[in-house]
């Protein structure tokens, strides 16, 4: 719906809220207090942890009295307003600051490889397919680990998105030359970009790109989940992912195409992670591929793409599938946010769930190989050592087997819950001496 | 909120009401109960016809008596267990029309009304409805008549449409093959004018209907795949063994039952298990038994009993066969 229209940049809106935790691991702490003046890319927050990012300001203005929100994901947070004042890049200058302009292949050379990790970590860089895994970590354990590939993860990781592939089309370039970076600092691995066949044009630009630069730009089939490291990683490469294990212990690793962008950004021009590409679309009147400011409300994108349908029903930050509602219209964008999708009453509206009739589609579809069916009934049943028993830590949570159940039976939600319990009782087993 | 009067047409009146929930935010419309046991009759239409060419009004008169039958004593059954009615579901329906293709064109009407009520209430209704089940609702039904009326169930007679005589009596394929050593042509087992239940005669019909099925994703292929494969080599086998010209393995594969059971009977998802390898074993195991009573026991054929008895085997079919995830070890025992 989206994936014809290039990236259009979000006018800078008069204020943005931007929440400190957005990513996986240890909060930062604010660093800017209420009333101080701070310029574009400055830091807001700031943690010692190894597993955590800074958050920078997307614009120039002046700090408000911090306030505390809940997320859509449920994670509850210290978040830093800033109500823009004095110049701020706008329009063409600020997509060529971010993503257009030149890129450098020659200059990859002589960035040093130990430097690049530190520099991705002070820029605040997280996994921006939406699992925000701060990327230095991944880097660095990748170095430590040494790895042969590096997968740069061109599928949208649900339907309905097309920010990634604008991002290839449009930035291809610097896609490249963030997937350069990356590799050196691993330590030199090897580089495929694996992009999902109904985006050709995205494969032939990145062609177009690589050449003379040794990466591979490989096709894989297009089917949801795909953008998942479990399904995309034996795509490539043909090695599965142990069970528990993750991308590096199979010598690969994963980043995703914003991702590898914001690390060219950072490393060859010293930019902070404050902007990214987010699909607006659905029930709206212009559906599009924006520029946005990380902390914008998100009512600012709906509005700058005409605005709501009458038969909207739900807004969901993310994908359809596993994309989190919104509660409020004043909640911000954060890193992970990769699409905001309006559904239709018609989209939401369920018909009443029925007996399971045993009919298996959900084991036809799971991409991971798991009997949903069953470890929902024991999730219903709170029967929770045969949810282990049935594998249920290995899903994904991915929604293919809700999606199909013909009976309507809510069983990622119930496979979801089952996961939540068993780690809690892990990590209670764990306390015990 | 705001439905004073003139304000309906404000803005605040027009905007959209957002809900949240969790994800996934949106389910494939394809697909519902409703709409797999509607697949389930427009594959068994074929099967319908030919009866009504063979049988004429016994086939007609059986699979109205079933089906008005299976979905009365549901209904009746929610209704005074007080439970919200099922009948919407298709499934009686189902049960009904299947029961009766399995039914003898000569049975009396009443051996059709008790086996129907039977199969709907002690094989679907007292284990709580559908999907609860543990025994193919149909082949209980059935099981009950062949026990109680073992003489109104031998499929005695059929309309030829060769002689115009009106009741051709003679015995069914797979009777005559075992009490005469009589092999009847793959022609007639093809199309269907022989004697048998009223469903079972044209294997060409089970064919259409069952590829259908399979194609629709409604009957999962392995079940009817591993039936046929374990018939194939046991009867190809007994062949080798002990050549019978006038019945090689085409005639088990083709008569009785068996494409009827397969595609039909067998491929009842509530009783059937839901992984794949579990499937493959309820096909080969249904198949097995098959060709076991066939040669070794006292009947001539035995889809119903090696339906029933897989049937009480899925869940442990099931639990042995829960697959290992993907990029799991088979040497790692979780605790």
């Amino acid at each position: 719906m989206s994936s014809g229209s290039p990236i259009r940049v979000l006018p800078t809106p008069p204020r943005v809220v931007v929440p400190l935790r957005q990513h996986i691991g240890a909060p930062p702490e604010p660093v800017a207090g209420p009333k101080t003046l701070v310029s574009f890319g400055q830091k807001l927050g700031e943690c010692r942890a190894f597993v955590s990012a800074p958050v920078h300001s997307p614009l120039s203005g002046t700090v408000e009295r911090h306030t505390t929100l809940t997320l859509p994901t449920g994670i509850r947070t210290v978040a830093v307003p800033v109500s823009a004042s004095g110049d701020n890049l706008s329009g063409r200058a600020l997509l060529d600051e971010i993503l257009g302009g030149d890129w450098d292949y020659e200059r990859i050379k002589d960035v040093d490889p130990d430097e690049i990790a530190a520099r991705v970590q002070d820029a605040g860089i997280v996994g921006l397919g939406g699992a925000t895994f701060p990327t230095h970590v991944k880097l660095i354990s990748a170095r430590e680990k040494g790895v042969e590939l590096l997968i740069v993860n061109g599928c949208e990781c649900e339907p309905y998105l097309t920010a990634d592939h604008r991002m290839m089309l449009e930035a291809a370039r610097a896609v490249l030359c963030g997937a350069l970076l990356a590799a050196r600092a691993c330590g030199g691995a090897g580089i495929a970009v694996a992009v999902e066949d109904n985006k050709l044009d995205a494969v032939r630009a990145l062609e177009r790109e690589a050449a003379g630069t040794g990466i591979r730009v490989v096709t894989v089939k297009t089917k949801y989940p795909m953008g998942g490291e479990r399904e995309l990683v034996p795509a490539v490469t043909g090695r599965l992912i142990p069970s528990g294990g993750l991308p590096l212990d199979v010598g690969v690793v994963v980043i995703n195409v914003g991702t590898a962008a914001a690390i060219a950004r950072a490393v060859l021009r010293g930019g902070a992670l404050t902007h990214r590409v987010v699909t607006v679309t659905g029930a709206v009147h212009q559906p599009g591929n924006l520029l946005a400011p990380i902390g914008a409300a998100c009512r600012d994108l709906l509005d700058f793409c005409g605005g709501i349908k009458p038969d909207a029903a739900r807004i969901v930050a993310g994908g359809p599938m596993m994309g989190f509602a919104l509660a409020d219209l004043d909640t911000p964008l954060t890193k992970g946010t990769s699409g905001l999708v309006v559904l239709r009453r018609e989209d939401v509206e369920r018909e009443a769930e029925t007996e399971c009739i045993r009919c298996a589609r959900c084991v036809d579809v799971c991409p991971t190989g798991l009997v949903p069916t069953k470890i929902a009934l024991a999730a219903r049943n709170e029967l929770w050592d045969r949810a282990e028993k049935l594998h249920a830590s290995d899903c994904i949570e991915c929604g293919c087997c809700a999606y199909v159940c013909p009976a309507r039976i809510p069983l990622v939600q119930l496979i979801k819950v089952a996961k939540a319990r068993l780690a809690e009782i892990r990590r209670t087993a764990a306390e015990r001496p | 909120m705001n439905n004073a009067p003139g304000k309906e047409n404000t803005p605040l009146a027009q905007a959209p009401t957002l809900s949240v929930g969790p994800s996934p935010h949106m389910v494939s419309r394809d697909l519902s109960t409703r709409r797999m046991m509607a697949d389930v009759i427009i594959a068994l239409l074929p099967v319908i016809v030919v009866s009504f060419y063979i049988f004429r009004w016994f086939a007609i008169y059986h699979l109205l008596l079933a089906v008005i039958t299976c979905v009365s004593v549901e209904a009746l059954s929610m209704r005074l267990l007080r439970r919200p009615p099922t009948i919407q579901d298709g499934s009686a329906v189902v049960t009904g029309l299947i029961f009766a293709l399995s039914l003898p064109g000569t049975a009396p009407w009443y051996v059709n009304l008790i086996g129907a009520a039977a199969g709907i209430f002690l094989g679907k209704v007292v284990f709580g409805g559908l999907g609860q089940n543990i025994f193919n609702p149909a082949m209980v039904g059935r099981a009950f008549v062949m026990i109680a009326f073992p003489a109104a169930m031998g499929a005695s007679g059929y309309v030829s449409q060769s002689t115009g005589v009106d009741i051709l009596t003679s015995a069914t394929p797979l009777t005559a093959l075992k009490q005469m050593g009589q092999g009847t042509s793959l022609m007639h087992l093809l199309m269907g004018d022989t004697n048998g239940s009223l469903g079972e005669t044209s294997a060409l019909a089970c064919l259409v209907g069952g590829f259908y099925l399979c194609a629709r994703g409604t009957a999962s292929w392995r079940i009817p795949a591993g039936v046929l494969l374990a018939v194939t080599i046991i009867s190809s086998a007994a062949y080798l063994i002990h050549p019978t010209p006038h019945w090689t393995p085409l005639h088990h594969l083709s008569a009785g039952a068996l494409l009827l059971g397969a595609f039909f009977i067998a491929t009842d998802p509530v009783t059937s298990p839901v992984t794949r390898k579990g499937r493959w074993t309820f096909g080969i195991g249904i198949g097995t038994l098959v060709m076991l009573i066939r040669y070794l026991s006292g009947y001539p054929e035995g889809v119903m009993f090696s339906v029933l008895l897989m049937n009480s085997a899925a869940p442990l079919v099931d639990r042995l066969t829960v697959p290992l995830p993907l990029g799991g070890s088979p040497g790692k025992r979780k605790p």
